[in-house]
Formats: C-alpha cells, structure tokens, sequence
C-alpha cells in the first residue's frame, strides 16, 4: 500500500508532502500505514476498544445464544450448548405472555407516539412565542425529563393506586377496578405516564427545529390570507418534519425500551399481562427463570420490530 | 401539565394537604429505616461519578483524535460511532449480564454496574462536534511552536470546548443517576444498591407494611430527585436545544 491513510475531512487537498510536519522530506513509513498523525489512533483506542467489548461481542453474543440451546453454568464449566436453530425463536413466538407483551408495545405506540408528538409541538410553538416567564415553562417541562423514573412512578403511585389523590377527587367517578390494576386501563395509563415524563426533551427537540423553519414562509402566508391555525398547519407541520420522524423513532425506542414503569406502577406487567413489556418478559424468562436463550430471541425480534418501525417512518415522513 | 411536573418535588406537602399530618421528617426517617438513604446516595454517587470522569476522559480523546487528527480508521470509526447509537441498549442486557454477572463474577461490585455505561458514544459525538467548529489556524499555530498532540489538546482546544464538557456533564450526570434496569440486574446485595435500585426496591417489597407507605416512597422520590433537579435548574440556561439537538441528531 503506497496511498496516504487519509480518511478524514479535508483529506484530499491536504493530500502530499508539502503538509507532513517536515516539509520536503519523504514520508515515513509509519506515516504511510498509519496516517500522517498517528497519535490519533492511541487516542481513539480506548473507545475502540470498548466498542468492542461492550457492544461488538455482546451483540454477537447475544444472536450466538439465541440460536442455541443456553443455560447459566457456573464460569469455566464445561457445558454443551448445542445449535437449536431457531428453536429459541419458535418458542418465544408461541409463547402467550410473549405475544401479549408484543400486543402491549403496539398498543402503547399507538397511545403514545401521538400524545407525543402532537403536544410536544404545540408546547414547542407555545413557548416559542412566550416571551415572559419562558424560563420558568422550560424548568417546568425538563423537570420530569431529568427526573429518575424511579422518582415520578413513586408520584404517579401516589396519584393513581387505588385510594389515590385522582380516585378520591373523582370519588365515585373512579373507574372500578382503580386505574392500575384495570385490565383495559394500566397500559394506556402507562402510555399517558411516558408521555408526559419525556415531554420536555422532545419540546427541546421541536425547538431546535422551529428556527430552522425560514420566517419568510409565515410571512408569505400571512400575506395570502392564512390565519395562525392554516399556517401552523401549512408552515409549521411541514417545516419539522425531519424532528416529526426523529421524534417518532425516538418515542419508538422508548417503546421499546419500556421496563420500569410497567415493572414499578403495575407489580411487574399486571393485571395478568395486561400491561408487560417485552424487556419485561426478557427479564422474567432471561434472569428469573434462567432461560438466556428465549430472552436473547425475543431482544433480537425487538431490534428486529424497532427497525422495520424506523424504516416505514422514515418512508412515509421523509417523502417529498 | 406545567403545575403537574412541578409537583414532583412539592408532592409531600399535598400528601399533607391530606390525611397524613406531621409528616415532614417522620417519612424520611421512616424510609430511612428501611432503606440506607445515605449509603445508597454514596453507592448512586459513586455510579454517576466513575462514569461521567471516564466518559468525559475518553470521549474529549476519541472526539480530538476523529476531528483534529488524520489516521488510518478513522472514517471507519466514525461510522461506528453513529451506528452504535441506532441499536437499543435492550437487546444486549442478556449477554452483558451473561458476560460481567455470571463469566467475570462482577456481581454487586462497582466495577459491573459502571462498565456498560464508562464510554458513551453520544459525548464522543458531541465532542467531535464542537472541536469541529474551532479553526484550523489556532492549531497549525501551536503544531509550529512546537506543541505536542496532548499539549494542544490540553490547552489550546479543551479551554474553548467548555460548553461542550458542561452538555456531556449534564447529559451523562441524567443516565446513570437515573438508571435503574442494569443496576437493579447487577446488585442484589442492599449495601451495593444506587439509590434508584433500592427505592424501587421498597416501592415493590417493603411499600405495603409500612404505616404510611406513600409518604415514605415519596421522601424517597424527593431524594433521588432533588440532585439532577437542583442541578437541571442551576444549569437550564446551558442546557440548551441546539446541544440536544447535535448530541441526538446522529
């Protein structure tokens, strides 16, 4: 190999002798295989490292295991795993709870994504236009963001158990089981409860997004007659799209992600699996019950479903 | 919606509002009783400490190395760096307990609850980013005098990325200080546990005996989160959506 390792911005015109350190001279063979500042890799190697550690062989790891027939050994045993195929995956897939708990990501996206993007951008242009007091609105959305959910689940506890503050002001409106022990009310409760506590960081998101939206189109609207409602829906809408489909991935991987709050406010995905999730389950079969194999199938059918969720998104938000 | 968040840290004095008289320190000593406060406070101290010093160590390293210096790999690791961010954590909590709990024996040490969380790929991002921004000049001119790759790093370029080791403070203090499914996996002796794990802990187990179980766990949830509220707001005028918006866009 005789080409500079130049892979970087700028690395084309900066190409050539006239820019190594000692001008002139003929470059190094060091600088020839490893770049023209080779320090670089020294610095970057401890990430690299790391990335490989903690996320290459895990992921491996984890499809490896899913694919055979794995159990918890004591370390250094000698065990035999053997090739299952995909077993593992027909198990998960046949199993009720599993399945339940796949219904319940679904349900809760549907609640969900729209509160969330929905009242994420009317808050965002809200308090785009607010002009006092801005600072304490934004205090006032970031508090939960930045709150641990461990915290604000002992809040909404408070707020929703069954002799809750929301159950004796609604008195004998309560809906009958109370709210987090109701069949058909836990998930979405939960739905709302995820909602409301990410709010703030995808307010700042829309944010970010409002000022990339050009003033001249509001002003070009307001000219042809529009009222602020027909430009918040002709401008606006269209001007975020981009953080519409972040926002929607996002919320999507906290979908998926979901195991506290179902873990904490429901006693571990009750009533009956009405409101389990699937890192719930992985949980419950990977480290209660001792079957890593089943968990790591239903993790990679999870990655699996967030990315097919992220792609059709991407599909229908980013078409012109 | 903005008086309901609010609510998180004047909550024990609605509870007041109700039946629940005299509460203010019997709660707390009451929770207290149950859960060491003050060693689960040190033990989530030490968590969000270790990780936020390695991730800003090597995230301000892999962030100069990929914007300032020119080396073999480095598109490629870059990509990687964008990539990481697109797989969810979720799927790699069964071989990373498969590998620190039951291979390496990391077990309810501070060693196993850090690892996972001691490199994050966002703060290397972020940090590229703003050392991206700054001019070439200022660095061919310390490269003339003479200045080694650290020297530069350490005094021409780290001075003026302050904003940007404020963002990856803030943003990395709110993970591990409020994470609770990986230490929850990695502790289960009570003397290990961040203040999160054991909250969550007497919210499921213990909760029920108590003589007055809401206003215990919400001492608690005051607990926990008065550090990254107090902080939040001190700092909200740095943590601004433009930081957000570079650290997520990837």
């Amino acid at each position: 190999m005789t080409t500079t390792a130049d892979t970087g911005r700028g690395g084309g015109p900066a190409r050539g002798h006239d820019h190594d350190p000692a001008p002139g001279a003929p470059r190094s063979l060091v600088s020839r295989l490893l770049g023209r500042q080779p320090l670089g890799i020294l610095f970057a190697l401890p990430y690299a490292v790391y990335l490989a550690a903690i996320f290459a062989y895990p992921l491996g790891l984890a499809v490896y295991i899913s694919f055979h027939d794995y159990f918890f050994a004591a370390p250094r045993a000698r065990v035999s795993r053997p090739f299952v195929g995909l077993q593992n995956y027909a198990d998960a897939i046949a199993d009720p709870d599993v399945r339940q708990a796949f219904r319940n990501v679904l349900v809760f996206l549907v609640i969900n994504v729209p509160i969330t993007v929905v009242l994420a951008l009317l808050l965002a242009v809200a308090l785009n236009t607010v002009v006092q007091a801005r600072t304490f609105f934004r205090v006032a959305y970031y508090v939960p963001y930045v709150t641990a959910s461990v915290a604000v689940v002992a809040v909404w506890l408070f707020l929703f158990s069954g002799d809750g503050l929301v159950s004796r002001l609604l008195g004998p409106l309560a809906p009958d089981p109370p709210w987090l022990v109701n069949e058909s009310l836990a998930l979405p409760v939960i739905a709302v409860f995820v909602a409301w506590k990410q709010l703030g960081f995808f307010i700042l998101l829309y944010l970010a997004a409002l000022q990339n939206v050009p003033k001249e189109l509001y002003e070009s609207a307001s000219v042809d007659g529009a009222g602020r409602w027909r430009s918040f829906l002709a401008v606006t809408v269209p001007g975020v799209r981009p953080a519409t489909a972040l926002v929607v991935i996002l919320a999507t991987i906290t979908g998926a992600n979901l195991f506290t709050e179902p873990y904490l406010l429901t006693n571990g995905g009750g009533p009956d699996g009405a409101s389990s999730s699937p890192v719930l389950v992985m949980y419950q079969k990977g480290i209660e019950q001792g079957n890593p194999d089943i968990a790591s199938a239903i993790g990679v059918i999870l990655v699996i479903l967030v990315l097919v969720i992220s792609l059709i998104n991407r599909r229908l938000l980013e078409r012109d | 919606m903005a008086i309901g968040s609010l609510q998180t840290m004047a909550d024990p004095s609605i509870g007041g509002a109700f039946d629940f008289s005299n509460l203010t320190l019997d709660n707390y000593a009451q929770i207290n009783e149950r859960v060491d406060l003050l060693r689960s406070l040190v033990n989530s101290g030490i968590f969000t400490g270790a990780v936020i010093v390695s991730t800003v160590f090597f995230g301000v390293l892999a962030g100069y190395a990929l914007a300032r210096l020119h080396w073999r790999g480095k598109g490629t690791l870059f990509a990687l760096v964008l990539l990481v961010q697109v797989v969810p954590f979720q799927l790699l909590v069964i071989p990373l307990y498969v590998m620190i709990v039951r291979s390496y024996g990391l077990a309810d040490s501070y060693l196993g609850m850090i690892v996972p969380f001691a490199i994050n790929s966002t703060a290397v991002f972020v940090f590229r980013q703003f050392f991206l921004q700054l001019p070439e000049d200022l660095f061919s001119a310390a490269r003339i005098d003479g200045a080694g790759e650290f020297r530069i790093l350490w005094s021409v370029a780290l001075p003026l990325v302050r904003p940007a080791l404020l963002t990856v403070v803030l943003l990395t203090f709110i993970g591990p200080w409020n994470e609770f499914l990986w230490p929850f996996l990695v502790t289960k002796q009570a003397d290990m546990q961040p203040l999160a794990v054991s909250l969550a802990n007497y919210i499921s187990n213990a909760a029920g005996r108590a003589s007055n179980p809401f206003g215990a766990i919400l001492a608690g949830a005051v607990v926990l989160a008065a550090p990254a509220v107090a902080l939040f707001v001190a700092f909200q005028r740095h943590f601004t959506s433009s930081d957000i918006g570079s650290g997520v866009k990837g």
